[in-house]
């Protein structure tokens, strides 16, 4: 173990092939700069504005500018839209992400691809293609309003769905990516058990995807507290009904840049703590529930 | 244990079909009776099990427990595991992690019905029979092996199943909790009253804990009977090493008592007990038969023997030696080749060694010849073991 029942030239050349093999290490850690250097630009280039934002923040004003009660309305009305957008996900999409992660059923591999379409579209053109649909002239729309009355587009219920469209397909990729990692050995222990499908979906299956279900609830939420594309074409920018945050920004931004600025100081808060709640959750998944 | 005390038998006679891979099974599992289903990996046990408990369907034929038909191919008729009434223990337990262990075992009795507080009150009764209730508060994940097996045991009983199914129930832990975890396990077999089936890839494991054992090779059962049978007469070269037996097969003259070995040579023997020759013959003058040869049987001997009395006698050149627990196992290569057990100090005294040139011999008291045991169950076997 020990150099000292070696000789002692013995323990000099143990000693010096340790040092060797340190710097083996640490030549081995070292970054090349071909992907040192733009990983640093690349950090900056993402980090700067953020602290742009934070440094030309109006501390002083922000009070006042908060105060508005436009940007109360907006901030308001942000937060129940979001929230009630993923309810609407949670309750629709969670149990498609289970036919979808399960049913063998033909077609199922293009269906998957399809409801996962509005991630990658530009939300203005899904802000169309809901007012094709739901719009007063709509396929769906139409049928809506003869025989209920009740229009979507321009109404905070627009914005709910604008931002469900935009933000459902964020919970059904994560519920069921869950779902289709998830043990069925579980699920069968518990069918022999005596356990129905469905009961076995709500006692077993669902609360063991539970981080994953919550993961997919945040991301589904911060999305649609993001959105604007979908909502400003489908829903429009009515201040107190559809004018949420990030609508009332960049309005703010036309004309009153201070006050552009703080409404971001917010939604940046906001991102921030939804990120810090993420990682919680990340961290804590695999250890004790 | 259980609300039918009288018990039904459980009798599957059908096959299941799973791409390439088939299982054929015909077995019968008496009421209070615990049969061990033994096979090396990939022959179907687990299969067997799967179609028992109703997680698979039977590609043809029939389950039955008692006048209660729970899988029939022909008339489409299926239950399904939740509406069967089994209890199955799983390899790997498949306690559920988000639940402490009161409420797995209340699992049950919750979903088929009961409240809360009573499903709780039925899984206290279970902990306390089983010696649990100290544990009844923790999460799967902080107890031990040994506990999560009982645990287990005690969710599927606590949902009053009318037939027991064990999946490799000790194979998990450890050589030492095994010992303790097996005799609690048997005593609990004990007292249930419906059929018990233990699925098990370890002969001793199935020898101490079954009344009888099933033996599934390649999808088939290739060997149904008590322990002591299946041990004295084993019918596959799987099954003779399971138990430590050499198995030849060959071609019996039944005149001379002598056996034309396939592998080559020819051994004097004795008639089992319950061989047609030897309860005045059938009339066949040569048939095949299955030759068993304890290791211990075998003498080793570095010149030829030259003793008078009737042996056999055959040449060899030994090709391993292997340390047991209390003796040494050695291979030799010969016509036929045999694993010989001798003692250590044995081992020394004729130093042995891989290339030995050695002379093998057998007593014919110790050869018994016997006809291939029936696989599949018949009914006159049956009664034999009934009896």
């Amino acid at each position: 173990m020990t150099s000292k029942d070696r000789p002692p030239t013995a323990g000099q050349a143990t000693a010096q092939r340790s040092r060797q093999r340190a710097r083996a290490v640490q030549s081995r850690d070292a970054i090349p700069w071909p992907l040192g250097i733009p990983a640093v630009l690349a950090a900056l280039f993402l980090l700067v504005p953020l602290a742009g934002l934070l440094v030309r923040a109006p501390w002083l004003g922000l009070p006042r500018l908060l105060a508005d009660s436009q940007v109360l309305d907006a901030l308001r009305l942000s937060l129940l839209c979001a929230s009630a957008a993923t309810g609407l996900a949670l309750v629709f999409g969670v149990p498609l992400a289970w036919v979808l992660a399960r049913s063998e059923l033909r077609g199922i591999s293009a269906l998957r691809a399809l409801v996962t379409l509005p991630l990658v579209l530009p939300p203005v053109v899904g802000g169309v293609a809901l007012l094709l649909a739901f719009g007063r002239q709509g396929i769906l729309g139409r049928l809506l309003d003869e025989w209920t009355g009740i229009t979507l587009p321009f109404t905070t219920a627009g914005v709910i769905v604008a931002e469900t469209f935009v933000a459902m397909p964020f919970l059904i990729i994560t519920v069921e990516g869950a779902f289709r990692a998830s043990d069925r050995g579980f699920e069968e222990a518990a069918a022999t058990l005596g356990a129905s499908r469905l009961t076995v979906f709500r006692t077993i299956t669902l609360p063991l995807i539970g981080p994953s279900l919550l993961a997919g609830a945040v991301l589904c939420w911060a999305r649609a507290l993001g959105e604007f594309g979908a909502t400003i074409t489908f829903a429009g920018n009515f201040p107190g009904r559809t004018q949420t945050m990030p609508l009332a920004v960049y309005v703010a931004l036309e004309s009153d840049p201070e006050a552009a600025v703080a409404l971001s100081l917010v939604l940046l808060v906001v991102s921030i703590a939804v990120l810090a709640g993420l990682r919680d959750r990340w961290l804590t998944t695999g250890t004790a529930p | 244990m259980s609300a039918n005390p009288g018990g039904e038998a459980l009798v599957m006679s059908g096959t299941v079909e799973r791409g390439s891979f088939r299982l054929e099974a015909d077995l019968r599992a008496a009421p209070g009776e615990v049969l061990a289903v033994l096979g090396p990996n990939g022959a179907g046990k687990t299969t067997l099990l799967r179609a028992l408990s109703g997680l698979e369907a039977l590609t043809s034929g029939t389950i039955r427990l008692g006048d209660l038909t729970l899988d029939d191919a022909a008339t489409d008729t299926f239950v399904p595991a939740q509406l069967r009434p089994v209890g199955l223990v799983f390899q790997s337990y498949r306690l559920f992690p988000h639940l402490d262990v009161r409420d797995n075992v209340a699992y049950a009795p919750r979903v088929q019905g009961a409240g809360r507080r009573q499903a709780r009150a039925t899984a206290d009764t279970w902990l306390e029979r089983l010696d649990l209730s100290a544990l009844a508060t923790r999460r799967p994940h902080q107890i031990s092996g040994g506990q999560a097996q009982q645990v287990a045991l005690a969710r599927a009983l606590a949902a009053d199943p009318r037939f027991l199914l064990l999946d490799e129930p000790l194979s998990a832990l450890d050589a030492r909790t095994r010992l303790d975890v097996r005799a609690r396990l048997r005593s609990h077999l004990e007292q249930f009253t419906g059929p018990v089936l233990i699925i098990t890839h370890d002969p001793l494991e199935a020898m101490i804990m079954a009344d009888r054992l099933l033996v599934i090779e390649n999808g088939r059962v290739v060997q149904q009977g008590t322990p002591a049978q299946v041990a004295r007469q084993p019918a596959t070269q799987y099954v003779a090493r399971l138990v430590g037996l050499n198995l030849y097969t060959g071609t019996l003259e039944v005149a001379s008592h002598r056996v034309f070995l396939d592998a080559g040579g020819t051994f004097t023997v004795t008639l089992g007990d319950d061989d047609p020759a030897a309860s005045g013959g059938t009339g066949e003058s040569t048939r095949p038969v299955l030759v068993g040869l304890r290791p211990s049987a075998i003498t080793i001997h570095t010149v030829r023997p030259t003793h008078a009395s009737p042996r056999n006698v055959w040449e060899g050149k030994v090709v391993g030696l292997e340390l047991l627990a209390d003796r040494v196992r050695v291979q030799v290569d010969a016509t036929p080749p045999a694993l010989v057990d001798i003692s250590s100090a044995a081992v020394a005294d004729l130093a042995l060694r891989p290339g030995t040139a050695v002379w093998l011999s057998a007593k014919a008291t110790e050869t018994e010849a016997y006809a291939a045991p029936a696989a599949a169950g018949g009914s006159a076997q049956r009664s034999r073991y009934r009896s």
